[in-house]
């Protein structure tokens, strides 16, 4: 994009100047990128996907979604220690709507034993939308005892605001 | 009843936008002003119409008719007045019709201004304008429509449609689910229409730059019409992101104001396109160069207004905004990809009548130094888009899927930040044409010393942090450059017209609004920039659990837990509230009030911090658990925010600076005329010496 700035033509003995002028910004430009890239780069995984590579992604910062199983919520408020479990759901938003929208999918992912889960321990407040059947996004590590230990938790409750008929409206 | 009414009037309207568009291609081709005039009349046709949709959306809202699965999704009987009103923009069906409504009426008052002059541009103005409306309206009409009811079929299931299905019977829920908690904000009432206003109004200086294009009139005339229309969007999308930060600082309760959230980002995308834009047209009118990289920058903005209001609405992305799905996604992006192609082979087409007038000689000259600005600000942009697209484009070339977070942006736009700052202050003092290290050197020198006062300062007050002194310098240095430029302009207003200096100052800023409201925003920048540097680099945190009578300390601060009192409200919430006292080296400064809102109808708990506030730094408690609350205690989270107020102070600033610079003129011509003159004249720091 920057490149077409080469239109605003200087006299030719100046243009090398401006041209490697250009050049060196947008080389540190790149340069900044690229470096906060790969310092910063997580791998965004499903629960599944994180069972597999196992002892691969140790000690990896990595970002991974599942659907919170409210049952397994612990908290520890005076410590601030919360444990919880999660279960696979599909990474891909082509799979989720195929299979009838995200709510649907996080219920499936809930209900189901069999599902794959992994245990999540965060240490800090226990944020208002944890909760049964939603969807958790988190960033942390696996540490040496399989638990995945999240340092950010970003949650979503489709559910509460998505849904298409009313509930309350059956009996009226 | 009203729903049919509404509909069938956002029917109408696509049929009128649809007509608009036909007669004016046509009127231009024929060169047929009865057509063209026809089509005017069209556009100015679908703000009332559009206005009746929105009054009809409104009505059954307030009146909470809870058949309209709209009105079931974003309110409810508890809440007050004024936020039923509001939910029109509260969910994104209602959204979209707003969106469409504003731009009909800004699309009508351009149709209604005085067009001898540029008659020509007309037909595609509207064309442009109209076919926008058409994708939104379109949109609305089949895909979100906000209409829609609930209905119950002969069968007893329910159904979700427009018109009654044959055999059905209306169902009409009790009550309806209430607007999200986290909007009901009076910040969130005001934050969505800013930030909407922003974008839409971008969408006319694109339709101006497209109907340049297209009739070939490449001057820079489109600029000059629409230079006050992008003052303006840039002025809201401003005030919108700044509302953003400050509700997200008061609700959201992590103590932050800015996340690199997808849709922080999405709203942040054009605005940094067109600051670049508003920083380049000053080059086009003055010295007639970079005329195609204002298009691209214009065609870029209005992609980027779509794809926000894509992204703010869609919840394709992860995101704490993402209170709404849909699968409009896919026609957005068909969307944007179809008119930035077309936008762009139309560029291609005019791009050799787009040729420079003139050249660049000196790397340090007004002109090189904004086309570095520019360069740094499409570099944050370039930033942001990969920031955003990465996930996608590590999936598709590894297949394994890879995001960046916050310490990504946080590391690669910072230096380039500092850049613009440093722009700041060096820019102004650059002649236009030429300019050397010597010149440059000669008027930088005395605030450059003087400024350096400033990181001496800090460092002997105990900071030792490298880039907070940096950043601390270049704040100091863009501060007294800009105050020193309006010095030598007042002082030499009063030295010539022996005019006080109240006069002098007022006459100096209204004779050049552009130029010395610029200087203004310089200043809320720099403001701004104290506030973040404080709060990024210097914020400290505590946590802990203490009973009644306990304290806790941070820094120099400590809390002491007082109280706590639990009761329920009238509008459907149970709030738990504590007191606590605030003392700082031991002497009592007052009490906070943490609390906490569970609503009861969404089952939605709700952190309100209690904030301690001065323009030295904020205190920022709370209440984090507040159930075991008889013996073991109340949980509480503390935050130091050092200087966080300049942010906001900052950004007031920042708005009326740009106020002064957008405020309507009495006689647009004579301003275009007087700045016509500037253009022959020596450079503007010799000419203020």
């Amino acid at each position: 994009m920057a490149l077409t700035e080469s239109s605003v033509k200087p006299a030719p003995r100046n243009r090398a100047k401006f041209f490697i002028g250009g050049l060196l910004i947008i080389a540190a430009i790149v340069y900044l990128i690229f470096t906060s890239t790969q310092a910063s780069a997580q791998y965004f995984l499903t629960v599944d996907e994180l069972n597999q590579k196992g002892v691969d992604v140790n000690g990896r910062e990595i970002r991974v979604s599942g659907a919170v199983v409210g049952s397994t919520i612990q908290y520890d408020a005076q410590n601030l220690k919360l444990t919880f479990e999660v279960a696979h759901v599909p990474g891909d938003n082509a799979d989720i709507e195929a299979q009838g929208g995200l709510a649907e999918v996080l219920h499936q992912a809930v209900i189901d034993p069999t599902r794959s889960r992994i245990k999540v321990e965060y240490n800090g407040v226990m944020p208002d939308l944890l909760r049964d059947e939603a969807q958790a996004i988190m960033t942390g590590r696996m540490n040496e005892n399989g638990v995945f230990v999240a340092q950010e938790l970003l949650l979503k409750c489709p559910t509460k605001y998505e849904e298409a008929v009313p509930a309350q409206a059956e009996g009226g | 009843m009203v729903s049919n009414f509404g509909f069938g009037a956002l029917v109408i309207t696509l049929v009128v936008s649809i007509y608009g568009i036909f007669a004016a291609v046509y009127g231009a081709r024929k060169n047929s002003l009865a057509w063209v005039e026809s089509a005017r009349k069209a556009m100015l046709l679908t703000f009332p119409l559009i206005s009746l949709v929105a009054l009809s959306i409104i009505f059954l809202l307030v009146n909470g008719d809870y058949q309209v699965q709209y009105v079931y999704n974003v309110t409810s009987s508890t809440m007050p007045m004024y936020l039923k009103v509001t939910a029109l923009w509260g969910g994104q069906a209602g959204s979209l019709i707003f969106w469409s409504w504003l731009l009909a009426s800004f699309a009508s008052a351009v149709t209604l201004r005085k067009w001898q002059r540029d008659r020509e541009f007309l037909p595609w103005v509207i064309v442009v304008s109209l076919v926008t409306l058409v994708f939104f309206v379109g949109m609305s009409i089949f895909i979100e429509n906000p209409f829609v009811r609930f209905w119950q079929t002969a069968g007893g299931s329910e159904a979700v449609a427009m018109f009654q299905p044959t055999g059905a019977t209306p169902l009409v829920p009790f009550d309806g689910r209430g607007l999200n908690p986290l909007l009901r904000h009076p910040g969130m009432v005001i934050h969505p229409p800013m930030l909407y206003l922003g974008f839409v109004s971008f969408v006319i200086p694109f339709a101006f730059a497209i109907a340049a294009l297209i009739t070939g009139r490449t001057d820079d005339r489109w600029i000059r019409v629409t230079r006050r229309w992008a003052l303006v969007a840039w002025l809201f999308l401003s005030l919108g992101l700044v509302l953003g930060s400050r509700w997200a600082y008061d609700v959201l309760g992590w103590g932050g104001y800015w996340a690199w959230d997808p849709v922080e980002i999405a709203a942040f995308m054009p605005w940094l396109s067109g600051t670049a834009f508003l920083h380049s047209v000053m080059i086009q009118e003055k010295r007639g160069l970079f005329k195609r990289w204002n298009m691209i920058l214009i065609i870029l903005t209005y992609s980027l207004v779509i794809f926000g209001t894509f992204l703010t609405r869609s919840g394709v992305l992860s995101s704490v905004h993402a209170f709404s799905q849909s699968a409009i996604g896919p026609l957005f992006f068909g969307y944007i990809g179809v008119t930035f192609a077309i936008s762009l082979a139309l560029l291609l087409q005019r791009w050799n009548a787009l040729r420079s007038e003139g050249e660049m000689h000196s790397l340090l000259s007004r002109e090189a130094l904004f086309l570095l600005n520019n360069l740094l600000f499409m570099g944050i942009l370039v930033v942001c888009f990969w920031g955003v697209l990465f996930p996608l484009i590590s999936e598709l070339f590894t297949g394994q899927k890879v995001t960046v977070g916050p310490p990504f942006y946080e590391r690669s736009t910072g230096p380039l930040f500092a850049g613009l700052l440093l722009l700041m202050g060096v820019a102004p003092l650059s002649a236009w044409g030429h300019s050397t290290v010597k010149t440059l050197g000669k008027a930088m020198w005395k605030p450059f010393v003087v400024s350096l006062a400033i990181p001496i300062l800090a460092y002997v007050l105990g900071v030792r942090h490298f880039a907070a002194l940096l950043a601390f310098w270049l704040c100091a240095f863009v501060a007294l450059i800009t105050l020193y430029e309006y010095y030598r302009g007042v002082a030499a207003r009063m030295r010539r017209s022996e005019e006080n200096v109240f006069i002098a100052l007022w006459n100096l800023a209204s004779r050049n609004r552009r130029r010395y409201g610029g200087y203004i925003i310089h200043i809320g920048v720099v403001l701004m920039a104290l506030g973040i540097i404080g709060i990024e680099l210097f914020q400290t945190e505590t946590q802990g659990t203490i009973p009644p009578g306990g304290q806790m300390a941070l820094g120099d601060y400590t809390i002491t837990f007082d109280k706590l009192d639990i009761f329920d409200t009238a509008d459907g919430r149970n709030v738990a509230r504590a007191v606590v006292s605030v003392e700082r080296d031991g002497k009592y400064l007052g009490q906070l009030y943490p609390r906490r809102d569970y609503y009861y109808d969404s089952q939605q708990p709700m952190t309100i911090p209690g904030v301690r506030s001065t323009m030295e730094d904020d205190l920022y408690v709370l209440l984090v658990d507040w159930e075991p609350i008889s013996s073991t205690g109340v949980t509480f989270k503390i935050y130091h925010n050092p200087l966080v107020n300049w942010l906001w102070f900052g950004g007031f600033v920042f708005i009326f600076g740009t106020l002064v610079a957008s405020w309507p003129d009495k006689d647009p011509e004579t301003v275009r005329v007087r700045s016509a003159k500037r253009k022959l004249s020596p450079s503007e720091v010799q000419s203020a010496d």
